[in-house]
Order: structure tokens, then sequence, then C-alpha cells
């Protein structure tokens, strides 16, 4: 095997001017069209945080007024992720809508087997935006495919007519309007941007702690202008999304050799052809980040990566592969830097590596923590309560 | 398992018919935005997970559809565009190319045409279909089943054997659900079907599982039926 030195990024800053970017800002042409009445335009509400995308851009994320577009993988099977985003929103006092008049954006289903179409995967989506509308909130996208999806959906209505003629007729039988927003939004962006704010209120010391990121190939490889960039985080040649996060609670993020790479879901491998996702996962990003970084975590903000990187390592183990690196998402760490508890809000339980070292390692007695949960669920079984509250998981 | 690109695989199939797919393809509104040529740099093959796991590459893909090779993409349609990730690592294309979306274009005319190999590739996928075209999320809590997931070990089965008490111990009120990710109104539903029956996306469907395609059928006539709504899916 040849071993290659792994060069740093930090050392040169890239710095871009969007007067030279190579594309033109689709948001110009986005109210264009709102101005020859082709559909509505919702605006970022106030307050909103700016940050910078990849040519040097400002994008508006909103702080509240948010409309949170969960994403099926989390919701199902790794609850704690979209819980933690919730806790997050609430500790800041922040108004959010959990709406149940959302559906998929169905574009797992898509990019794995293609039982649909362009028109179809537009009307789902724009579906979905007009029912944040009608309650008059906006969208905040959990879903890392889902916001990649939505912004090539975007880019298609912008440049095809037809598509949004046909779009807005479906809409229209559907008696909805045809609105889009201004920006198409991810979690892990908000995040990124509540930061500081995050780092305000950290309790819990995580400056011992070196961790590795993967960022998401739908988030930054997707119409990839779109995602944020800072000079301040690997010079600005690569997203600074997730890093930037850590960074600001203190986690040292260290670099490695297959940080582009794909995690190995695949979409349809995950579910019918794992031999390839659990091979990838594991050799390609498990093994060169214990080899290369041996970190006490990773960290990543998308449904499919999580689940890939945490659940292929039980295989890998079996294979005598260098593994047992916890993975969360950044939304879990945040939410456990400010005190959350770690099977009542993060909910690690539903994860599969062993995360009890790095627990241990910022000091969280887990076993208590897990009695915690414990006495709730007993409650539960018990018939004194029927669901666990927020309150309850304070 | 290598790929055989020798043309002689599919030498019964006509090659007015693999025209025929092949001009599908190229009618798609997104294909001139995704195809621009190719300079063989190989970028694309360099940056694909697949590339690394099975005898697959993009760049023949963006090559034998830029030169119009009839042949090799009725081939490259069967036997290797069911091998992409659909991640998109691809698109650093010094050319512009989209390899990853030359690929969906041609694996919806593969559904479409009802190809054998595309029925084989999705075998074992119905169920996921099934759940996402019925009810709105991609995948659900029950799924966590030992015999779905072998392969990700004992803690499935402990999410299994919990499943109903530990969806009651999640704090959002829209996660107390089992057969979905989360709460889903029925109305939203309705609406998710008339779009399905607008799109023609149930045709998709009969084209690659006539079974599923029933099954799906029943369950949303029904459902449209109870809800005022007067629409068949023949």
């Amino acid at each position: 095997m040849i071993h290659l030195p792994v060069v740093k990024a930090n050392g040169r800053t890239f710095k871009a001017n969007p007067d030279e970017a190579p594309t033109h800002d689709l948001r110009d042409e986005i109210f264009q069209l709102e101005k020859e009445g082709e559909w509505e335009v919702m605006r970022v509400p106030e307050p909103y945080m700016e940050v910078m995308t990849k040519y040097g851009r400002t994008k508006k994320i909103p702080v509240e007024k948010t409309w949170h577009h969960k994403s099926c993988g989390q919701c199902g099977h790794i609850p704690g992720y979209s819980t933690s985003i919730f806790w997050l929103n609430r500790e800041f006092g922040l108004d959010y809508h959990d709406p149940t008049d959302q559906t998929s954006c169905t574009a797992w289903n898509y990019y794995a087997s293609a039982t649909s179409n362009p028109a179809a995967q537009a009307a789902v989506a724009m579906r979905n935006f007009a029912a944040a509308h009608e309650v008059g909130y906006f969208p905040l996208i959990h879903c890392g495919t889902s916001f990649g999806h939505y912004k090539e959906v975007r880019h298609a209505l912008v440049h095809q007519h037809d598509l949004r003629r046909k779009v807005r007729d479906i809409l229209k039988r559907l008696g909805k309007k045809l609105v889009i927003p201004e920006e198409i939004v991810h979690y892990s962006e908000w995040v990124l941007a509540m930061r500081h704010r995050i780092a305000e209120r950290q309790v819990i010391d995580m400056s011992n702690i070196t961790a590795t990121v993967h960022p998401a190939c739908h988030y930054h490889k997707l119409i990839e202008e779109d995602a944020i960039y800072d000079s301040e985080i690997y010079g600005a040649q690569r997203t600074a999304i997730v890093t930037s996060t850590l960074e600001a609670l203190g986690i040292t993020v260290g670099d490695y050799s297959t940080w582009y790479d794909c995690c190995g879901f695949g979409f349809r491998h995950i579910l019918v052809s794992r031999d390839f996702s659990r091979s990838f996962s594991v050799k390609r990003k498990i093994e060169k980040m214990i080899e290369e970084v041996n970190p006490d975590i990773t960290v990543t903000h998308d449904t499919g990566c999580v689940t890939t990187l945490d659940q292929s390592q039980f295989a890998g183990k079996a294979h005598g592969c260098k593994v047992g690196l916890p993975v969360m998402a950044d939304s879990q760490v945040a939410a456990l830097a400010m005190g959350a508890h770690p099977y009542k809000v993060l909910q690690l339980h539903w994860h599969n590596t062993d995360n009890k070292p790095f627990l241990e390692k910022i000091g969280i007695d887990y076993e208590q923590k897990w009695r915690e949960f414990e006495a709730e669920v007993a409650k539960i079984k018990a018939g004194e309560k029927e669901f666990m509250t927020w309150d309850d998981a304070k | 398992m290598a790929l055989d690109l020798s043309y002689n695989k599919y030498s019964d199939v006509s090659y007015d018919e693999k025209e025929r797919l092949f001009e599908e393809c190229k009618a798609d509104d997104r294909w001139s935005h995704v195809l621009y040529g190719c300079y063989e740099c190989g970028i694309c093959v360099a940056a694909c997970p697949s590339a690394r796991f099975y005898d697959f590459s993009p760049r023949i893909i963006a090559q034998a559809a830029a030169r119009e090779d009839v042949d090799l993409v009725y081939t490259l349609m069967n036997d290797s565009v069911w091998d992409c990730s659909q991640c998109f690592s691809c698109d650093r294309c010094p050319r512009q190319n989209s390899p990853g979306q030359i690929i969906t274009v041609m694996r919806e005319v593969a559904v479409r045409n009802g190809l054998q190999t595309a029925k084989k590739a999705l075998e074992g996928y119905g169920r996921i279909i099934y759940k996402i075209m019925s009810t709105g999320s991609q995948v659900s809590p029950d799924m966590l089943q030992p015999n779905a997931f072998p392969d990700w070990g004992g803690h499935v089965g402990e999410i299994s054997d919990n499943l109903e008490v530990w969806r009651k111990a999640l704090p959002p009120e829209t996660l107390h659900t089992t057969e979905t990710g989360w709460v889903v109104d029925d109305k939203t539903i309705i609406e998710l079907y008339l779009i399905w029956h607008m799109t023609g996306v149930m045709d998709m469907i009969e084209s690659i599982d006539e079974g599923l395609h029933m099954i799906l059928v029943d369950v949303m006539e029904e459902k449209l039926e109870e809800a005022g709504y007067d629409v068949t899916f023949d």
C-alpha cells in the first residue's frame, strides 16, 4: 500500500469573488420570475443570519419561524438526530413549526430506483413549500438529500418553463399556490450560523476531543455553489459545514485523506446491496479516519451518512477491520454540549457503534443517564404516562 | 463481476430497439445540460465510490453517451447504471458533465420500458417503493427488524423488541409512530396520491412490478374514494 502524506488545506486561503463566479446567482432569476408573475417567492424571515457560500455570495439563514422539513431516515431510524434539532430550537426559545402536513421529498427513492420523474419530484417539493407558506413558516430542510434535491428542483424550475407550467397546474389542482423559497436552507447551516450562541451556552467541555468530519455529498456536490465556505476553515477550499460548528465548541477537527469521499450510502445499496455500503464505509472512511487521526468521534450532517458510517462498523468488526468510532450528527453534538440528555434527547440507544468511551471522556455518567431514561420508559410501560414529554427530557 | 463490453451480450436485441431507448434518453430535458462531451480525463472515476467496488466507470458511460454508441449505451443501461451510488461526486467533471445525472436519466428510461435488468436490480426493493408511495415517508421504525438488517448486529433486535415504548419515549409529538417516520396528515397523503396520478408515476411502477402496482392502486383508489375523488389509475 502506498502511504501518501495528508496535505493540510489550511495553509492557503481561497478568496472568492462573487463578481467572478462561474454561475449566475439563481436568486436573481427567482425574483425576476416573481416579477413576471410566474410564482411567489417566500422571503427569509427576519431576523436572519448571513453566511458566505462557495463563490463568495451571501446566503440568508433564518433564526426562527422555521418549518422543519423532517427526514425519513432520521425520524425512522435515528430519531435523536431530529429531536436534537428541535431541542436546540426550544432551548433558545425560538418559534418553529414541526408539521404533519409534510411528505418526504421522496428523493431517496428517486436516486435508488428511478421510479419517478422530474414533474413528480418537483410537484412533491412545491407541495411541501406551499404547505410551509400556508402556515407562515420558512422551510428548514433536515435531510442532506432533500436539501440537494430541492436545489436541483429549484434549478430545473427556474430554467424549464414547461416544467414550471406543468407543476403550477398540478399545484392548482391541489388548491395550492406556486411558491418558492428565496433560499434552500439545510439545518446544519442553521447550526453553523448559531454556533457562537450555542458555544455561549456550552456546559460540557469538549476541548479534549478530537473529531473527524464527513461532509455529505448531496450537501456540497449537488449545486455546489450553495454550500457554506469560510476563509477561516480549510482556507475556504472546502466547505466549512460541520467543521466550523465543532471548532466553535472547542473540538479539534483532524484532517484525513478521504475527506471528499462518499460514505457509501448509495440509496439503493444501503437497502438491498449493503455489501458495497459496508465495504466502502469501513475501508475508505472509518479505517482512514482511525489510521490517520484516531479521533474520539466522527461527526456528519446527513441521514444517510450517520446511518452508513455507524451501522457498517458492526460487520467491519467481524472482519477484523479498524472500527469502533462513534458517529453522531452535528445537531446531537451541539445539543450535548449545551447539556442535552444523551438518551432522552440524543437517543443514542438507536445508534450502533459504542459511544460510551466518548461520553466518558467528556465527563458524562452514561450509566446514570441510562437509568434516568429507563425510569421514563418504565413509567410509560406502567401506564403512568402515555409519552415522554419535553419537560420529562430536561 | 467484470463488465462485458463486447457488444455480444445483447446481440439478440435489435439495433432499432436500442436506438429507440437511446433517443428516449436524449429527449429528456436534462440530457443537454448534463452531457457536453468527454475529455476522457478520468476525474469522475477517481472521485467515484462505485468505481472502487464494482467494474464500473462513469467515464465509459459519459463517453458512450457522447459518442452516441447505441450498442454500448444499451449494454451500460442494463449492466452498469444500477451500480452507481448517485452521490454526484462525479460532478467534478471539467467538461461540466454530470455522469450521475446521465445515469439518472438512463435508469428512468430503463424503468419506464420495464427492462429485465432494472427489475432484477430492484428485486427486494418493492417494499420500499410501497412505503414511500403509500405513506409519504421512505423508511419507518418498524422496518428495523433483525432479519432485514442482520449485518447491523444485535442492536437492531433490541430496537425491534422495544420499538413501541422507545417511540413513545421521544419528546417530539410527531415521532410517536412506528409505521411511518412521523405523523403524516390524511389530507397530505391524498395530495401525494394525486401527484402520483397526475405525473404518470404509477405507469412506471406498472412497468417494473405489476404486483406492486396492483397493491398500490388498491390502497390509493380506496383512500381517494373515501376522500371524495373519482380517480382511477388505469
